[in-house]
């Protein structure tokens, strides 16, 4: 069981959170231009990283509030938690992988 | 062939005895001491016409249907880890063919229908044990779906019948039914063909049987990337060193991402880990496979007197075989709901296996963007049941370079067309 360090709430056991997927995708900014390959890019395609991995949690039985984390897939070591919107901080993924 | 064979093993042609009743009694009488190996071990060649990355039954039986149906003998399958030792050993052996929509009934029969010869085709018994599989209706919208279901697969020629409550209740008396329970029980679809298999018997006999007609099952052979000249694939890269190949086929399961990766292209699957566990032996209580998608449990019980268990998903993207101890308990909670007398006994082992999931529960066969290279993934939670059918059909796809009738749906284009096979849910199973 992963211990998730919400950063509003502290470390919680990974039952109270529902996972969001890979983080820091940005929806097309002109949809109109976006041509069917691209969409399906959009919608479907998402890294599926063996190693350190930035992705989104929701504390839904806790605080409700979406953050963004950086786990390693492999060795399921969490790096760093960051609030949604925030750049993520610097790892050193070389030596973590 | 230029490559001189080791005394001793001589060519796989020659060195292949049938396993027949009079093979046991022979053997039998000298103590077991004399069988001869099932494959051989060779070295790589330096070129094939084809390699398969990936070892596990899919690979494997790809491996046999292109050596048997096509003709492609000089071809190799390289596996990173042993054979049997990923998914196809670590699933819940379950065999069954009742999905909902057109395209999955037509190759999921296929695969039955080949699993109904397969230890005669092989000439290894993998034990396919036709005991039925139920799945479970626990409320109204449930039952509807059922209904759905069973006349979509009767449709398509997929044997699928109704079960009342008492009925069940005939076939498995163990089965908590009363209304008052957590988990109700309305009804269940049965496939009387569905069942089960020595899972890695599948494993071994695919290579057993691929060996015999030539192909080289190469282990402890992880790749390490690809060759691509001109949008053609040339060579894989491997821990055993540089190997040519005219054509290259990915059966990766959970590591299909990072192969694709390799090639240069993406993929629309997730690899999440699935688990399951088997308790202590006991003496036969249940003669049939009990599946329920909606509180996702599913038991049957082996040979050997232990309960096979298969719970979810982790929610969450991991490369580590083992699986998230919540879902273990919400499995464990809902089996000991449907079955009270199971309350007591302990399990034994608990293991995950890396899963690969598409968007939309459904497989990939199909070629890829980097020409000569094809890829099997995607089949997420239920692959074992398709193993002779994704082979069959991958074989066509890798020895023609074009898909199959079967498979053809399943391309990695369907993405972006929107022709999307939606079976999460509709498979009888939440995925």
């Amino acid at each position: 069981m992963l211990v998730i360090p919400c950063p509003h709430c502290g470390p919680r056991g990974e039952i109270e959170f529902s996972y969001g997927g890979q983080a820091h995708i940005a929806r097309p900014k002109d949809p109109e231009k976006v041509s069917d390959a691209e969409w399906a890019d959009y919608v479907f395609l998402r890294d599926n990283t063996k190693g350190v991995f930035l992705e989104r949690w929701c504390h839904v039985h806790g605080c409700r509030r979406w953050f963004n984390v950086a786990r390693n897939t492999v060795t399921y070591e969490i790096l760093a938690a960051y609030d949604a919107g925030a750049k993520p901080p610097k790892l050193d993924y070389e030596t973590q992988v | 062939m230029t490559c001189p064979e080791k005394e001793g093993w001589g060519t796989a042609f020659e060195m292949m005895p049938r396993y027949s009743i009079f093979s046991l009694i022979r053997n039998a009488l000298s103590y077991h001491e004399g069988w001869p190996r099932a494959w051989r071990s060779p070295e790589p060649k330096s070129s094939y016409d084809a390699i398969i990355v990936g070892g596990g039954g899919h690979g494997l039986a790809t491996a046999y249907y292109l050596a048997k149906n096509h003709g492609m003998t000089n071809i190799a399958v390289v596996e990173r880890g042993w054979i049997g030792g990923g998914n196809t050993g670590r699933n819940t052996t379950i065999v069954r063919s009742n999905y909902l929509w057109d395209e999955s009934a037509a190759l999921y029969e296929h695969a039955l229908k080949l699993w109904e010869g397969l230890s005669q085709d092989l000439n290894f018994n993998v034990m396919f044990s036709q005991r039925g599989v139920l799945n479970l209706a626990h409320n109204q919208h449930d039952l509807r779906e059922l209904s759905r279901r069973i006349n979509a697969n009767r449709l398509n020629g997929v044997d699928s019948e109704f079960l009342s409550p008492q009925e069940i209740k005939a076939l498995v008396p163990i089965m908590d039914l009363r209304a008052n329970g957590r988990y109700p029980v309305l009804g269940a679809s049965i496939q009387r063909r569905g069942g089960t298999a020595r899972h890695d018997a599948v494993a071994w006999g695919y290579a057993r049987a691929a060996d015999a007609l030539g192909v080289d099952i190469i282990q402890q052979c992880p790749v390490t990337g690809f060759q691509v000249e001109d949008g053609q694939v040339r060579a894989v890269e491997t821990a055993k060193g540089t190997i040519q190949a005219r054509k290259v086929g990915i059966v990766t399961a959970g590591h299909s991402s990072v192969m694709a990766g390799m090639a240069g292209f993406r993929l629309p699957v997730q690899s999440l880990p699935l688990q399951a566990l088997v308790s202590e032996p006991i003496k036969p209580v249940l003669d049939t496979v009990i599946m329920s998608g909606a509180v996702h449990a599913y038991v049957s019980q082996s040979d050997k007197g232990e309960l096979v268990i298969g719970a979810g998903v982790d929610s969450y993207i991991g490369y580590g075989q083992r699986g998230s101890l919540p879902v273990t308990e919400q499995t464990l909670g809902a089996i000991c709901e449907l079955f009270p007398m199971f309350r007591r006994m302990r399990m034994l082992r608990q293991w995950g296996g890396i899963v690969d999931v598409c968007p939309d529960a459904s497989p990939i066969l199909s070629k890829t963007p980097v020409g000569g290279m094809y890829i099997n993934c995607g089949w997420g939670t239920g692959g074992f049941k398709a193993t002779p059918g994704s082979g069959w059909a991958f074989a066509h796809t890798v020895a023609k370079d074009e898909p199959h009738p079967l498979n053809a749906a399943f391309s990695l284009d369907r993405f972006r067309t929107g022709y999307l096979i939606d079976e999460h849910g509709a498979a009888a199973v939440a995925h």
